[in-house]
């Protein structure tokens, strides 16, 4: 079941090479390879990455299944070319003990589509007031690995510098929405021209970089693991790359709309384009692709966050932040980065798969292609073209704010462990 | 013209052809003992209100009243809103029983245009046709307004063009500055706003004009001064540390009105805060415009309303 | 305006026929001012009672014009004003929001007054219906009366000039135009007629088909 043979695919974009994966790992790499009664894919000629990781997304379940389930959020993770993706813990009840964290993993397993690593809550109820049971959560069956407060900001410095004390010796990193929420409060909308203008309240790219700052200096006294979720604001570029030349244990993420999209969307007030952070200036999405290429931002993640349409299909004021992301994420990646020759696909396998797999500490994600390696593989025919129609896409919410662009590049197939988890648009049950 | 939603939309020509016609409609009305035109019989109009303001209401009820149009106001509190209905449903509804247009006030920015966008999907499949009108979103616009407060400048000062127009007070949560820097500077006036840094909006710079904080050193050049009401709970938010410091720096008092050039007149959207942004003599003073913008408020609502309706739907 | 066929032509229009000279507008505003000073009386020692009030825009050029004309006969001017009628069309919905024009009812008001109502093109009489309720919310005039320049027939209300310059037998295709110097480049009426192209709907042509003899003539 898990033997198959892959044939005429290109690694990273190179020579057209066959693969023989027997139970789940690549066995044998070369030309002209045969199998008997091994199912086979025909590659056709695209090009092979490892299987995306997707270090933040939204999963919904339990208790927003209206937007999104464990299980269409895996057939959106599959059809996008993702192998595994860390769901955030801002769910009902919120993912703060070892009962709500098993109850994620255990679901992603039974769907079996993307391996599905539930993300902690730092302190209990995302209220930022006191620790959640880190140690349990990680000894438990669902091995946490990765801690966050997202879509709130542990904003007391005190619980920060706890978390990262009490994170290091656990060997798990501590992934903070960085938001001053003293600087951001009522805030709809990027502080500028346009907000101004639309009278939308602000939300200061400054609330983005002093958390940061601060961060980055309380993860070094710590000598604890930092990862800094969505980096949208220009000016937090500095703050990383000084914090990395120091030596800081610090990776950050952005997301492909910071990498895009820009207020101007906003003009006619549609909350299909809220988020949170939320989309800034044209010099901010160029900082973040420079920075990406750089390296100084680490990996690519979607913060996919589907909500229903009774949640957006309001005044902006009343909308929920969050927009889609799984089924769109390495089209606008292409888009903004390989076209214009920032990322080649090395590069594309290096922000989308291995340095989000170490970043998560998954040891068989993000791994080369290579014999003796799992067989977990996104295939991309790069000369695609596709139109975006949120209706179209498999998460249950269709906020996607591309709807009706067209965008390049295309996921054939996903595979995880050997197995075909999507195939030309459509999920393998 | 099919919706007023912010004066971003209006040129100059269509901004003069509004106040042409509410100056007419004055003139027509004026001293007619019926003040009752029988232009929109049969249309109905709807305000939807979603924050209080008997002013702003009871001008464009005047308005639709006086053009013979069936007026009903809804009011957010005792509707179905409270129990929970959306925005969407609840506007889509009012627009269903045979709206001609729905003057809208909501505390959200871009009310009125996510209103018009739902109307005009409905339109499409349904075939009907309603207009909306911004009567005040959150802190976005409220061209009526700033359409009332041109009418008054152009009556007082003769044009507006070429005049210097300071609005001096809190910008950042004044959807009727942002209507009159707008509409002011298309229709050619210089705008000067005048405050702290604290209650101007981060990206003014961007704006069509001038931004001072001094206001002594402003007043002997500008041709009329509006101003904005400065709402004491703003000094909690840290925006100025006082009612009284911000009057004494920017309160317009009787010495500042004597900097103002002679009879250059005193605007205000009103509510007034007396002795807070406007000292009471002043506000009472042969300058003080507030009464004229109230009137022709309603002659500026009729123009709205008899370009929307009046004509074959666009 | 539209529905009574008047207005100005665009370039590269089919040639218009002249009905009236400019002497013909001339001689024609002199006739009516002597007829009005005649019907009603008007002179030194009986000004209070005349109101002339036209119809913009050339209506209220006609206006003053007989008033200038009666003031040179009699030695004493007419009240003289205009009334917009715009608020009061029953074509509003037909067309894009017309702008309104002044309304500039004389010192002393209607109230009790003999109103002429004055305009240039009488057709369907609506401008006229307009203009007779604007007056009747203005003020109670003792009567009104009604001075054209022009009578075209094709009347669609039970409406009737008192005064008229010249009555035009005309189709309901062709135009009427008045030019008057005040607002034009020159006095003169002239008629227009359409070549095959069908000339596009009014509020009369739309509410009434026009006559088969529209054909005739325009073959003719």
């Amino acid at each position: 079941m898990t033997d198959l043979l892959i044939t005429n695919a290109k690694p990273y974009g190179e020579e057209a090479v066959d693969l023989l994966v027997r139970d789940g790992v690549v066995a044998e790499i070369g030309t002209g390879l045969t199998a008997e009664g091994v199912g086979t894919l025909d590659a056709g000629g695209h090009v092979l990455l490892p299987g995306l990781v997707d270090l933040h997304v939204h999963l919904r379940e339990p208790g927003g299944e209206e937007s999104e389930t464990i299980e269409t959020g895996s057939h959106a993770a599959a059809l996008g070319g993702f192998t595994a993706v860390f769901a955030m813990p801002n769910t009902d009840p919120v993912a703060d003990t070892a009962v709500v964290v098993e109850h994620v993993r255990r679901r992603g397993e039974e769907v079996g589509l993307v391996d599905v690593h539930p993300v902690g809550a730092v302190t209990t109820g995302l209220r930022g007031e006191k620790l959640a049971e880190l140690g349990t959560m990680v000894s438990s069956a669902a091995q946490v690995r990765m801690f966050s407060d997202d879509g709130r900001c542990v904003n007391d410095p005190l619980i920060m510098r706890r978390a990262l004390e009490y994170a290091s010796a656990l060997d798990v990193v501590i992934a903070q929405h960085a938001e001053d929420h003293r600087l951001t409060g009522g805030a709809q909308a990027h502080e500028g021209a346009i907000a101004s203008r639309l009278g939308l309240a602000g939300w200061p790219a400054t609330a983005e970089e002093t958390v940061i700052a601060r961060d980055v200096a309380l993860a070094r006294e710590a000598g604890a693991a930092l990862h800094v979720c969505h980096v949208s604001s220009l000016h937090s570029i500095a703050v990383l790359r000084a914090a990395k030349a120091q030596g800081v244990r610090v990776s950050a993420e952005v997301t492909p709309h910071h990498l895009l999209l820009t207020d101007g969307r906003l003009t006619g007030y549609d909350p299909v384009n809220k988020v949170n952070p939320p989309l800034r200036t044209g010099a901010d999405t160029q900082a973040m692709r420079e920075a990406l290429a750089e390296g100084v931002i680490d990996v690519v993640a979607t913060d996919h966050a589907p909500h229903a349409s009774q949640y957006k299909d309001t005044e902006w004021a009343a909308a929920k932040p969050g927009m889609l992301g799984l089924q769109t994420a390495l089209s606008v990646v292409i888009h903004t980065m390989v076209e214009p020759g920032l990322l080649d696909w090395h590069g594309v396998a290096q922000v989308m798969s291995e340095r989000p797999a170490e970043i998560g500490n998954l040891p068989d994600q993000g791994r080369p292609i290579a014999v003796g390696e799992p067989a977990t593989f996104a295939l991309v025919d790069p000369d695609a073209q596709w139109t975006v129609r949120g209706a179209a896409l498999a998460s249950r919410a269709a906020n996607t704010p591309y709807e009706g662009m067209r965008l390049p590049g295309a996921v054939v197939a996903t595979v995880l462990r050997g197995r075909i988890t999507a195939r030309d648009g459509k999920v393998v049950a | 013209m099919k919706h007023l939603l912010s004066i971003a939309d209006l040129d100059a020509a269509t901004a003069t052809g509004l106040l042409d016609t509410a100056s007419r409609l004055k003139d027509t009305l004026l001293g007619r003992e019926v003040r009752k035109l029988p232009t929109l019989r049969g249309r109905t109009v709807v305000t939807l209100f979603y924050e209080d303001s008997t002013r702003t209401r009871v001008s464009f009820e005047i308005a639709g009243k006086w053009m013979s149009a069936d007026t009903i106001n809804v009011s957010a509190k005792g509707s179905s809103v409270s129990k929970g209905e959306s925005l969407r449903d609840t506007s889509l509804t009012i627009s269903a029983m045979g709206a001609d247009c729905v003057i809208v006030r909501h505390p959200a920015s871009g009310a009125a245009h996510r209103i018009a966008g739902w109307a005009d999907k409905d339109a499409g499949t349904t075939g009907t046709h309603t207009s909306i009108v911004n009567a005040g979103d959150g802190t976005h616009e409220h061209p009526t307004q700033a359409l009332l407060d041109a009418a008054t400048l152009r009556e007082r000062l003769g044009s507006v063009a070429g005049r210097r127009i300071g609005i001096v007070g809190d910008v950042l949560h004044s959807r009727v500055a942002r209507s009159n820097v707008l509409l002011l500077s298309t229709l050619g006036a210089e705008v000067v706003l005048i405050a702290p840094p604290t209650l101007l909006p981060t990206g003014v710079a961007e704006w069509p004009c001038r931004v001072a904080h001094h206001l002594d050193a402003e007043l002997p050049a500008l041709d009329a001064v509006m101003m904005l009401r400065v709402q004491a709970e703003r000094m909690h938010g840290g925006f100025f540390p006082s009612a009284r410091e911000y009057s004494i720096a920017y309160g317009l008092n009787e010495r500042r009105l004597a900097l103002l050039p002679e009879g250059a007149p005193v605007l205000h959207p009103g509510p007034m805060v007396r002795g807070m942004e406007i000292a009471p003599a002043v506000a009472d003073a042969p300058n003080a415009a507030v009464l004229a913008q109230v009137r022709n408020g309603v002659h500026v609502r009729m123009a709205v309303l008899y370009h929307l309706l009046a004509g074959a739907p666009e | 305006m539209a529905n009574d066929r008047r207005g100005d032509v665009g370039e590269g229009q089919p040639p218009a026929r002249e009905l009236l000279s400019s002497a013909d507008v001339a001689r024609t505003i002199a006739r009516i001012a002597h007829q009005i000073i005649e019907k009603t009386a008007f002179g030194p020692g009986n000004t209070a009672d005349l109101v002339l009030l036209g119809i913009p825009t050339r209506g209220a050029v006609l206006a003053r014009r007989l008033a200038a004309a009666i003031t040179e006969f009699t030695g004493v001017a007419p009240a003289v004003g205009s009334i917009d009628a715009t608020l009061y069309r029953d074509d509003l919905r037909r067309g894009p929001a017309r702008a309104l024009v002044d309304t500039a009812v004389p010192e002393g008001g209607i109230d009790g007054k003999l109103v002429v109502l004055v305009d240039d093109v009488l057709m369907s009489g609506r401008t006229t219906r307009a203009a007779l309720d604007a007056l009747s919310d203005e003020g109670r005039p003792r009567a009104v009366q009604l001075a054209v320049l022009v009578d075209r027939g094709h009347r669609e209300l039970p409406i009737r000039a008192d005064y008229v310059g010249k009555n035009v037998p005309t189709s309901r295709a062709e135009k009427i135009l008045v030019r008057l110097t005040e607002s034009d480049d020159r006095d003169g009426v002239l008629i227009e007629r359409p070549e095959a192209k069908p000339a596009e709907p009014t509020v009369g042509a739309a509410a009434k088909p026009a006559e088969p003899t529209v054909d005739r003539e325009e073959r003719g």
